[in-house]
């Protein structure tokens, strides 16, 4: 067994997830400061890749990235790389198709945020980035945790975009889910089935792991609310 | 030592109006719950910005709407306490005290040295490694506290510093606070609703009523002669009427149907009166003939309460003017347990019973 699809799948899924983690995060702190219409309308655009079929997602990113395209005609002569049909294709697929459910969950655990807490912090002299990365972050660690899990779920089991932008070349862009579909239309389904067991798995355990924080993150809630006044 | 401070904001339908100066010493900002009191520490603090105005310390500019001034709260240096004192739940009482030391102490260790002086001042010794969820809530406004004073603040700003607590705890923290605010030399601003807290912890008390504020007055002149009803409800006062000029030194209560003589100077254009519950007292029926400031009333109801009765009286009076259930005008009127038990056992109490108010408990207001 060529073990390649793994290896592509877990590297795009990883680099998208922190591309993910830190875009999310910034996008849901920086919009909820937002004007409410244009919040409403960032909101809308950002969640889109959510509900919009991947495929669609994918039609957007050909468009937008394709080598015949302004901008990807315009990578293409800066730097000499295409932007479709190689191994990274998939990081741009997998990253936006993730990114709503990491937007979408820290922009939940923000939301719940005590702002008094940030205040606080003001007042006595912190600076933003301190309140952010040491109050205001470890306040919402298990809400972004959880997010981030989701999203890297996510771009783990990226099909539709990914077949359109970076399609099926085994061993330079293969990923589990492409190279399951693949093996089926070959009639090849023992070893489909055997990388079908392979996504269960590691599909299972990091919806596990995301069960597990949101169990602690209740736990903590409970324990704290008690003190928390009014 | 000098606050100044005038500012706007429009929240909704909402307006905040403030306006007033201050000194050293605790200045209470006495309010009904909405009336934008915590906002305007708020604003104070700089977590908030006004819409227009200006806020001066010691002679700091830290707002100018026209200059276009807005200093950032984290060099206001105002010691802002929460209601909810807002510790940071991710850190332990230590770590939540060298956050407040952080930014005034760069010497790692000087600090540690100022955290454990103020661990020990506060009775904090042993709770270093707790989490704020694990405190009381008089541990957690200690430890808030001491958070503060140690980022050296100017200024004091309290937000009902005793309204997370129960009863008990209240006392012994008034207590503390009152002696933390002893020892503070800047000036303190203490916001509540509670009129007692204020009385009893502050020199001076600005008014706030639907988010406007009246010029700092001295506590005493507060309970004793305050000016317009809202200042007289804060103050405590239960009973009011109408009132019109009825010739020199003479009030017409127009809900009581009474003119009752007044001592003093009326301000200028009052149209209310206020007489305080225990300032009425009860007249034998032979005796009130005749009598000035005394009119018939009706009981209602008789009320024990811990110390004292409350008798709540309908002015006989106001009959000819006003429909017989007109719960509106009702005069609640105070005296200890005994003297109402001495009274009853000596009057007929169906026929109505006479109150008499001294002309110098007869406020007039605005």
């Amino acid at each position: 067994m060529d073990w390649f699809p793994l290896y592509n799948s877990l590297r795009i899924a990883l680099i998208s997830s922190v591309i993910v983690f830190f875009t999310g995060i910034a996008s849901a702190y920086y919009i909820a400061r937002l004007h409410p219409v244009l919040k409403g309308f960032l909101d809308v655009v950002l969640t889109l890749p959510l509900v919009l079929p991947p495929t669609v997602v994918g039609y957007f990113l050909l468009v937008l990235l394709g080598p015949r395209r302004p901008f990807g005609e315009w990578f293409l002569g800066v730097f000499g790389a295409k932007l479709i049909m190689t191994w990274y294709s998939g990081i741009f697929a997998a990253s936006v198709v993730a990114f709503p459910l990491m937007y979408r969950t820290a922009r939940g655990a923000f939301e719940s945020f005590d702002e008094t807490l940030a205040a606080a912090g003001q007042t006595l002299g912190l600076s933003d980035i301190y309140i952010f990365w040491r109050i205001r972050m470890p306040a919402c660690r298990q809400g972004i945790l959880a997010g981030a899990v989701l999203a890297f779920a996510r771009a783990l089991g990226e099909y539709g975009a990914t077949s359109m932008i970076a399609g099926y070349t085994p061993g330079r862009t293969a990923t589990i889910s492409t190279t399951v579909y693949q093996l089926w239309r070959t009639d090849n389904s023992e070893l489909a089935f055997r990388w079908v067991l392979v996504n269960v798995a590691i599909s299972a355990a990091v919806l596990f792991a995301v069960n597990l924080l949101e169990r602690r993150e209740r736990k903590n809630h409970r324990r704290q609310s008690p003190g928390k006044g009014v | 030592m000098a606050f100044y401070v005038d500012i706007r904001k429009k929240l909704g339908d909402f307006e905040l109006q403030v306006s007033f100066e201050t000194k050293e010493g605790v200045t209470g900002i006495l309010g009904a719950s909405g009336s934008g009191k915590s906002m305007t520490l708020r604003c104070i603090a700089g977590v908030v910005r006004p819409d227009e105005g200006r806020i001066e310390l010691d002679g700091t500019v830290l707002f100018d709407s026209k200059k276009g001034i807005h200093q950032k709260p984290q060099f206001r240096q105002t010691g802002l306490l929460f209601q909810n004192y807002a510790l940071f739940p991710n850190m332990t009482v230590r770590q939540n005290l060298k956050a407040g030391v952080r930014a005034r102490e760069k010497d790692p260790k000087k600090a540690e040295q100022k955290i454990d002086e103020m661990m020990e001042r506060f009775c904090l010794e042993g709770l270093g490694d707790y989490r704020p969820c694990q405190l009381s809530g008089g541990q957690q406004q200690r430890t808030a506290l001491a958070r503060i004073l140690l980022s050296r603040p100017r200024m004091l700003l309290l937000d009902e510093p005793f309204s997370a607590l129960d009863g008990y705890l209240k006392w012994n923290l008034e207590l503390e606070l009152a002696g933390v605010l002893r020892e503070y030399k800047g000036s303190t601003l203490f916001v509540s609703h509670s009129r007692d807290e204020i009385y009893r912890m502050c020199d001076r008390v600005c008014v706030m009523d639907q988010g406007t504020s009246s010029p700092v007055i001295p506590v005493r002149q507060l309970f004793d002669a305050p000016v317009s009803k809202a200042a007289a409800l804060l103050s405590g006062c239960k009973n009011y009427s109408r009132a019109h000029p009825a010739g020199k030194g003479k009030v017409y209560a127009e809900d009581w149907n009474v003119t009752l003589e007044y001592e003093g100077e009326a301000p200028e254009g009052f149209c209310c009166l206020g007489v305080r519950s225990h300032y009425f007292r009860f007249v034998p029926a032979e005796e009130a003939k005749d009598q000035k400031n005394t009119f018939c009333c009706r009981i209602l109801q008789v009320i024990e309460d811990v110390f004292s009765m409350i008798v709540m009286l309908f002015p006989l009076p106001t009959e000819e003017t006003v429909s017989k259930d007109d719960r509106g005008i009702q005069i609640r009127a105070e005296l200890t347990k005994e003297q109402w038990e001495r009274f009853r056992s000596q009057e007929d109490l169906s026929e109505g019973v006479w109150i008499h108010v001294n002309p110098e408990d007869v406020m007039l207001l605005k």
